[in-house]
């Protein structure tokens, strides 16, 4: 790395003693080597072609001629009806689980932010706020979610205080939100702690104060660094939305309950399934490039 | 007589109960260069650590311009502001282009608009021979560019006083002159600072005085010719002499 870099601006005044260039083309051991190079590429795609068939073949064949196939086929995979219920399904994945997972996702971002700041402070005013922050974490991250959800969507209503709304829905991101600032608190919190400490000596020896430092230096190293793992989150996030239907919200997943119910076919459930995959797949594959692309950097930066 | 820049008075700081400085004393007039010589772990990072309060000191003081920084009442980062400080492992700031490395400082802690700030870096950058890489990330410079783009962050606040810290021990020895014949430079333009190095030919050339610390407390002290060539401390001479087999004389 260095020495291209010197090589780069010319500091190095000797030039090589022996120059590469001029016409090139393969030896014979070269050749050789290419075309064994190509018939090892040539069995291994063979192998992994035979294998597959066999795997997924037998497996395929164990599921098609079990005796309840006909039926479950059926009642899950009725295409026909599937499409026709296919509207209302989308209707409520888009009116609640992506406005849900929208509102959530930003919510979650400012709270995990703001509560990873708290607990990896050192001030002294700060004290109470970090014991609060260490306890909530605690306790929202060790709780099941759907009990959340059953705490806030039944217990704040049954309070019966003035002012404070029995809307499910609102309600229901409220739980999405407590449960999951304190997952990406945590996340954000150990992005900040992986950030070098001589990165901070470095920051406060030039006089920035400490919150600046925090704010140009430390933050934006650390937020890169667990951006993978937060978009990892975001995936889990919009599949969790579905847990507030249990409060009543006409997500997809009731809308496809309600269905089910009514004709005792699966297939809704089903349609249910793609709609979700449809959006996490390709967030899966983003953040799976994401994750290759910080690794690469770090890489380069330990070469440097 | 004039004030001196960095008085230190008989400086003590442990880490619970070691003890890395014992009765430090150190004078460094204006444009002068004060260099620290001795083994791993003497205590010459933790002094120069002291001196930029990145470490609290356990007992006496140091005084900058007259002023005790070591006061319970001293503000921290006024302070730093007049002192900049270069580390053995450069630590730029990764995420950041050379140029917004260089003008962090003076814009968020100095208050310098950005056009005059990048105008003072480029200016810098270019008499340093650095100006091609104002646009670059630090990881795409050498290791002797990166530190040299270091001191010039630190040189951008303007500082009183330059603290450097063995700024040449993570560099392959092709990379080292580069980065020595900066700091001699800074020097010629009469730059006060103190030096912590293993570069025993450089710090003859630097140094006005040079101190030889061991388990925390100086030794001996006096001109580089006196300290390099004619130490009377046995254990300086011993020092010394395995450097000397070390290949670094």
């Amino acid at each position: 790395m260095s020495n291209e870099a010197r090589r780069e601006d010319g500091s190095t005044p000797n030039p090589a003693p022996y120059s590469f260039g001029g016409e090139w083309s393969p030896s014979a051991v070269e050749i050789e080597r290419r075309i064994a190079r190509k018939k090892q590429v040539r069995r291994k795609a063979l192998i992994a072609a035979i294998s597959s068939i066999l795997v997924l073949g037998t497996l395929a064949t164990i599921v098609i001629t079990s005796p309840g196939w006909k039926v479950l086929s059926a009642t899950f995979f009725h295409w026909s009806y599937g499409f026709q219920v296919l509207p209302k399904i989308l209707l409520g994945f888009f009116e609640s689980n992506l406005i849900l997972t929208l509102i959530a996702s930003v919510s979650v971002a400012f709270f995990g932010l703001v509560i990873a700041l708290i607990r990896t402070s050192r001030s002294a005013a700060l004290t109470p706020f970090r014991i609060l922050a260490t306890i909530y974490v605690d306790l929202f991250r060790g709780i099941p979610m759907l009990l959340v959800i059953f705490l806030v969507g039944f217990g704040i209503p049954a309070l019966q205080l003035k002012g404070v709304t029995n809307n499910v829905f609102i309600l229901g991101i409220i739980a999405v939100i407590i449960t999951y600032s304190a997952y990406v608190a945590e996340v954000i919190r150990s992005g900040i702690l992986t950030v070098h400490p001589s990165q901070r000596a470095a920051a406060r020896s030039l006089g920035l104060s400490n919150f600046q430092t925090l704010r140009h230096v430390v933050l934006p190293q650390a937020i890169r660094r667990v951006t993978p793992p937060l978009l990892n989150d975001l995936v889990a996030l919009i599949k969790d939305t579905g847990l507030v239907s249990i409060l009543g919200v006409t997500d997809a997943i009731r809308a496809a309950q309600i269905e089910a119910s009514r004709t005792f076919n699966y297939t809704p459930y089903v349609m249910a399934a793609i709609i979700f995959l449809c959006v996490t797949i390709p967030l899966t594959r983003f953040t799976d490039r994401t994750l290759r692309k910080s690794i690469e950097r770090q890489n380069a930066q330990g070469q440097a | 007589m004039r004030i001196p820049v960095l008085e230190i008075s008989e400086v003590r700081k442990a880490f619970g109960s070691e003890v890395v400085l014992e009765d430090i004393s150190i004078t460094v007039p204006e444009h002068t260069a004060t260099v620290l010589i001795g083994a791993s772990g003497s205590g010459k990072s933790t002094l120069l650590r002291c001196i930029n309060l990145l470490e609290l000191v356990d007992d006496g003081t140091i005084k900058l311009d007259g002023q005790e920084i070591t006061s319970v009442a001293a503000n921290p980062d006024e302070i730093r502001r007049k002192l900049g400080m270069v580390f053995q492992s450069f630590n730029l700031f990764p995420h950041m282009k050379v140029l917004d490395n260089i003008i962090l400082a003076p814009m968020r802690v100095h208050g310098i608009s950005r056009d005059e700030a990048s105008e003072k870096a480029i200016e810098l950058l270019k008499r340093f021979g650095l100006s091609e890489k104002a646009d670059q990330y630090p990881d795409r410079l050498s290791g002797g560019q990166q530190q040299r783009v270091a001191i010039i962050r630190s040189l951008a606040v303007q500082p009183r006083l330059l603290l450097l810290d063995e700024v040449t021990s993570a560099l392959d020895p092709v990379l080292v002159n580069e980065v020595l014949s900066t700091v001699r430079d800074l020097k010629d333009h009469g730059m006060t600072m103190v030096l912590a190095t293993h570069e025993m030919g450089f710090a003859k050339q630097v140094a006005d005085e040079v101190c030889f610390l061991e388990k925390g407390r100086i030794l001996e002290w006096g001109s580089p010719e006196q300290m390099l060539e004619n130490p009377t401390n046995p254990r300086t001479k011993d020092f010394l002499q395995r450097v000397h087999e070390a290949g670094r004389l």
